[in-house]
């Protein structure tokens, strides 16, 4: 069984899987990967299927090593990633020697690394999923230096020759991702509503894995007074008391009594699992 | 009596009734008969959230499920599949004889009324396993704290609102605590998780007495 022996863990670093749907009824919430198209991508990289437990690094300064030769893939973030000092493409396999040292430096575009090894991280599943949820504390616990983590046995699929998709960082410019209306649009003024999509939004330095707060102008509501919690989805913008929205993200309370004035796709939370904070993102109509 | 569906992403829509009593009722009804495809059935307050996997159960499929289903038929169906529990309680929590005075009754009659209630689980809010619990029996509406406690011990048994729960772990929390019992509330390393699911019909006795 090849092991992986961290050495440093950075400021975050949690195992993630796709997470465990289904569960919202009894107050969990799905959790897995923030950013899940780079997890499903590192995973293919190495030969793994999608949903195979990689690791979350937020930020960079993570360094492990391989007891046994191995397989990897680094995907999301974009920084200087090395094995042995050497630095690897990102967003391509690679092998590890026995023994050999990964080092993932400081994010320079994005905010979380996704590490996959080939056989995925065998760490036990809880309720059907071996992700981290922060906010329940469902899964394995986060990451520490000297924790030692277990790769499962190779998969039938063999690493793949040939990448199969172009890559490209993280922009580290302005970010703008799809809305869908939700279901208290109509809470709002007009004003708001054109606001929402006209406004240049910051990612506040509120932002976690189970929420990403804005920064920018109030949202007001036309329809004041309080709503009974209702269940959200990933990507509910809920907008809370003074008017200012948050993302709700994998890691969020299953029901939320503020209002949702909108809703984002799948594909543009990947965009925002790796917005860093201060960055720039706007909203368009989807 | 009316239901309203309102959108919530491409892969889910929220469905909004006139009371807690249609949502139970509707809730029943949409768990009895689950499509292929049906991701999750999410009760709240006034709300059912319905989410697919668009691939296997288009949105628009999923809403003609819902609408199609009678609220009138649904209020008469017994309570599905969620079974029902027993729970144990000691009566000794912190706040039992002050939730009584504030209702105008002792706390022996509290706890009467507590235990001849037939509640069932309505929701799960505030955290995975924590059950809102409702009843018809139960004409009371407590207050909640005017500051949380910082630490409820897991197992307290409360009252908030026209709601009955208990605590699944130790957490902050705003409800009156009138008990404690010792029933597996939440367990993630279960087969079966979550004492309380939604529909799910619960009982509390006096620990110790037959």
């Amino acid at each position: 069984m090849t092991r992986l022996t961290v050495e440093a863990s950075g400021a975050l670093t949690l195992v993630e899987d796709l997470g465990r749907p289904g569960l919202a009824h009894l107050g969990v919430a799905g959790s897995g990967a923030l950013d899940r198209a780079a997890l499903a991508l590192a995973n293919r990289l190495v030969g793994n299927p999608d949903g195979a437990a990689g690791l979350e690094i937020l930020m960079g300064g993570f360094r492990a090593r391989f007891d046994e030769g191995a397989w990897i893939a680094v995907t999301g973030a974009w920084g200087r990633v090395t094995l042995d000092g050497r630095r690897i493409a990102p967003y391509t396999a690679a092998r590890a020697l026995a023994g050999a040292v990964l080092e993932l430096g400081p994010a320079e575009r994005g905010a979380r690394y996704v590490l996959a090894v080939r056989g995925g991280i065998d760490e036990p599943a809880t309720l059907g999923s071996r992700s981290r949820d922060t906010l329940s504390a469902i899964g394995p616990a986060p990451v520490a230096e000297g924790r030692v983590l277990e790769i499962g046995g190779a998969p039938a699929a063999s690493v793949p020759l040939l990448d199969r998709e172009a890559a490209f960082p993280p922009p580290a410019g302005g970010v703008t991702v799809a809305l869908l209306p939700g279901p208290r649009a109509d809470w709002f003024t007009d004003a708001a509503r054109a606001t929402l999509f006209d406004a240049a939004w910051r990612l506040s330095g509120q932002a976690d894995r189970v929420g990403a707060r804005l920064d920018g102008p109030r949202l007001e509501r036309r329809v004041p007074g309080e709503l009974a919690s209702e269940a959200t989805v990933p990507g509910s913008m809920q907008v809370a008391g003074d008017g200012r929205p948050t993302i709700l993200l994998a890691d969020r309370p299953v029901t939320g009594g503020y209002p949702v004035v909108a809703i984002l796709s799948p594909a543009s939370l990947d965009a925002v699992a790796q917005l860093r904070p201060g960055q720039e993102v706007r909203f368009r109509h989807a | 009596m009316s239901r309203r569906l309102l959108p919530s992403g491409d892969a889910a829509l929220l469905v909004e009734c006139d009371s807690l009593d249609e949502v139970l009722a509707l809730h029943d009804a949409l768990a009895a008969e689950p499509p292929a495809g049906l991701v999750e059935l999410v009760p709240a307050a006034r709300t059912v959230l319905v989410a697919v996997d668009p691939d296997r159960l288009p949105l628009e499929s999923a809403a003609t499920w819902v609408r199609r289903i009678p609220i009138e038929a649904a209020a008469r169906r017994p309570g599905h599949v969620a079974g029902e529990v027993t729970v144990d309680v000691v009566y000794d929590g912190d706040d039992l004889r002050s939730t009584a005075a504030l209702l105008g009754i002792s706390a022996e009659e509290l706890v009467a009324r507590h235990q001849a209630a037939e509640w069932r689980v309505a929701f799960i809010g505030f955290a995975p396993g924590f059950g809102y619990l409702v009843s018809d029996d139960w004409p009371f509406e407590v207050p909640r704290l005017d500051a949380p406690r910082p630490r409820v011990p897991s197992g307290a048994v409360a009252l908030a609102g026209t709601f009955a729960g208990v605590y699944p772990r130790q957490s902050p929390g705003g409800w009156r605590l009138i008990g404690r019992t010792e029933a597996p509330l939440w367990d993630p390393g279960a087969p079966s998780p979550a004492l309380f699911v939604p529909g799910r019909r619960v009982r509390f006795t006096e620990a110790g007495r037959p």
